[in-house]
């Protein structure tokens, strides 16, 4: 990040991994959302930003005239032959190809299966806080929000968790190195897609209990899945698994830190915790999606060509004033919330229930410990920019 | 004693955000790959009416049909 220009006008020339937009992209989409709905720029060769509620699902529902070909906006575009499958089935594939691909994840990730995942989630949480015992200062991104859902996720699929820092830095290369040249944006792709195929293989040969082996004996349209194929899946899995969850846990305990009011009575009404979270995730939504045009077509007067890309910001759905009352408050009991922070539509984020059971242990489990804390130093805190977005740098102050 | 109104999900709409069996489990339950659906014929008791409101009004993909009393 941080190759490009610095942004001046953001209706003609916006740029999601800009140091502003990471640092508060709402005051861009609201401004937007009254001033240019649909924003455009001629970086990553031509790109859309739609910012109202209204624009974003239309589009999440139109898999017609946008396709999932990729959900990355980067230089790079996937070439054509990757179809149906894409670069990381099912997020990369269309219909009607898409819904067997889906269909053989559901019910991996259904809420059944995640439950039983919660006593090991919790135990690791716990861990991680036992680690920091003592400290006056603890970073929630770096000593806790980032590591549960890696070691979740590695355990869950059957990777080694030893390898957490290769899965990082496999996230960090996929989604933050946006800017990069093609040529080298292409090598980090390799990297990832050779270490998944050793990973592969040796569960070909070794089958044991995890969702690697599953998936190599789960069947699409009547035929044994190709294990290129399970590849790819496992590197969405990867991918789309760690610092999506990773920002929300911090994001949550960021807002709390800031925020006493909620912190306090979440602490006397735990019970209040499944709402608040989803205010949590309304408000602090992580991931923005993308789509590419697929002809040259009109939406709504925007003139968009082929191959460009569309930015879907689900975070500036969930605060457009047209779609929620008061969109900018947390109202920590808010009681009608149709965010769409998992997005809308086919594509809805598969690992939905896993990521709100990681968020929902990961609160208790951190405000069971740590009833009272502040923000160390507010401008210390760095947020990830580009479509994932989240605290990186958070350092909290615990108080006895 | 029954409410009057009546919940349905419509299977073409549903996307499996879990939001209605989250929120109201007494209304609604889960397939196996987490989708929802009403439980029996979607009549809703009347002390679970307004829990099963705020299920249809948190359901992202608006796929909740409630028929209202006549």
């Amino acid at each position: 990040m941080g190759d490009h220009p610095p942004v001046t006008d953001w209706k003609t020339d916006f740029d999601h991994t800009d140091d502003v937009w990471a640092a508060d992209p709402y005051a861009i989409w609201g401004e937007l959302r009254e001033s240019c709905p649909v924003a455009h720029t001629t970086r990553y060769g031509g790109a859309w930003l739609p910012t109202r509620y209204e624009d974003i699902s239309e589009i999440a529902y139109d898999t017609e005239r946008f396709t999932s070909r990729s959900v990355v906006v980067s230089e790079f575009r996937p070439p054509y032959n990757l179809a149906p499958e894409g670069i990381a089935p099912p997020i990369s594939s269309d219909p009607p190809f898409h819904a067997g691909a889906r269909r053989m994840l559901l019910p991996l990730f259904s809420p059944q299966v995640i439950d039983r995942l919660e006593p090991s989630t919790r135990a690791y949480c716990e861990e991680l806080l036992d680690a920091v015992s003592g400290n006056d200062i603890v970073d929630a991104a770096e000593q806790y929000a980032q590591h549960i859902p890696v070691r979740v996720i590695a355990n869950m699929l059957g990777l080694p968790e030893s390898d957490a820092d290769v899965f990082r830095g496999f996230v960090n290369h996929v989604l933050e190195g946006v800017s990069l040249p093609m040529e080298q944006r292409a090598e980090g792709m390799l990297a990832l897609f050779g270490y998944l195929q050793t990973h592969i293989e040796d569960h070909i040969a070794n089958p044991r209990d995890d969702l690697i082996t599953v998936l190599l004996e789960s069947e699409l349209d009547g035929e044994k899945v190709s294990p290129f194929h399970v590849g790819r899946t496992i590197g969405l899995l990867l991918i789309a698994g760690i610092d999506t969850t990773w920002s929300a846990i911090g994001a949550s305990i960021w807002h709390l830190a800031k925020t006493p009011g909620d912190r306090k009575r979440l602490v006397a009404e735990p019970e209040l915790l499944p709402v608040a979270m989803e205010e949590l995730l309304r408000a602090y939504a992580p991931v923005t999606m993308a789509r590419l045009v697929r002809e040259d077509m009109d939406f709504k007067g925007c003139p968009m060509k082929a191959n460009e890309w569309v930015l879907l910001p689900f975070p500036s759905a969930n605060r457009d004033p047209e779609a929620f009352e008061q969109p900018d408050e947390v109202i920590i009991d808010r009681e009608v919330n149709r965010h769409a922070a998992f997005g809308l539509g086919v594509h809805r984020c598969a690992g939905s229930h896993l990521a709100r059971m990681e968020l929902r242990v990961a609160l208790e489990v951190w405000l069971e410990r740590f009833p009272d804390f502040d923000l160390a130093d507010p401008d210390a805190v760095r947020w990830s920019g580009g479509q994932v977005r989240g605290p990186r740098h958070l350092p909290i102050k615990i108080n006895a | 004693m029954l409410s009057g109104v009546r919940v349905h999900v419509d299977p073409e709409l549903c996307q499996g955000h879990g939001r209605c069996y989250a929120v109201a489990p007494e209304v609604f339950d889960m397939d196996d790959i987490g989708n929802g659906h009403e439980i029996g014929d979607g009549r809703v008791p009347a002390e679970l009416e307004h829990k099963a409101r705020v299920a249809v009004a948190n359901c992202p993909e608006r796929a909740i049909n409630i028929e209202e009393k006549d």
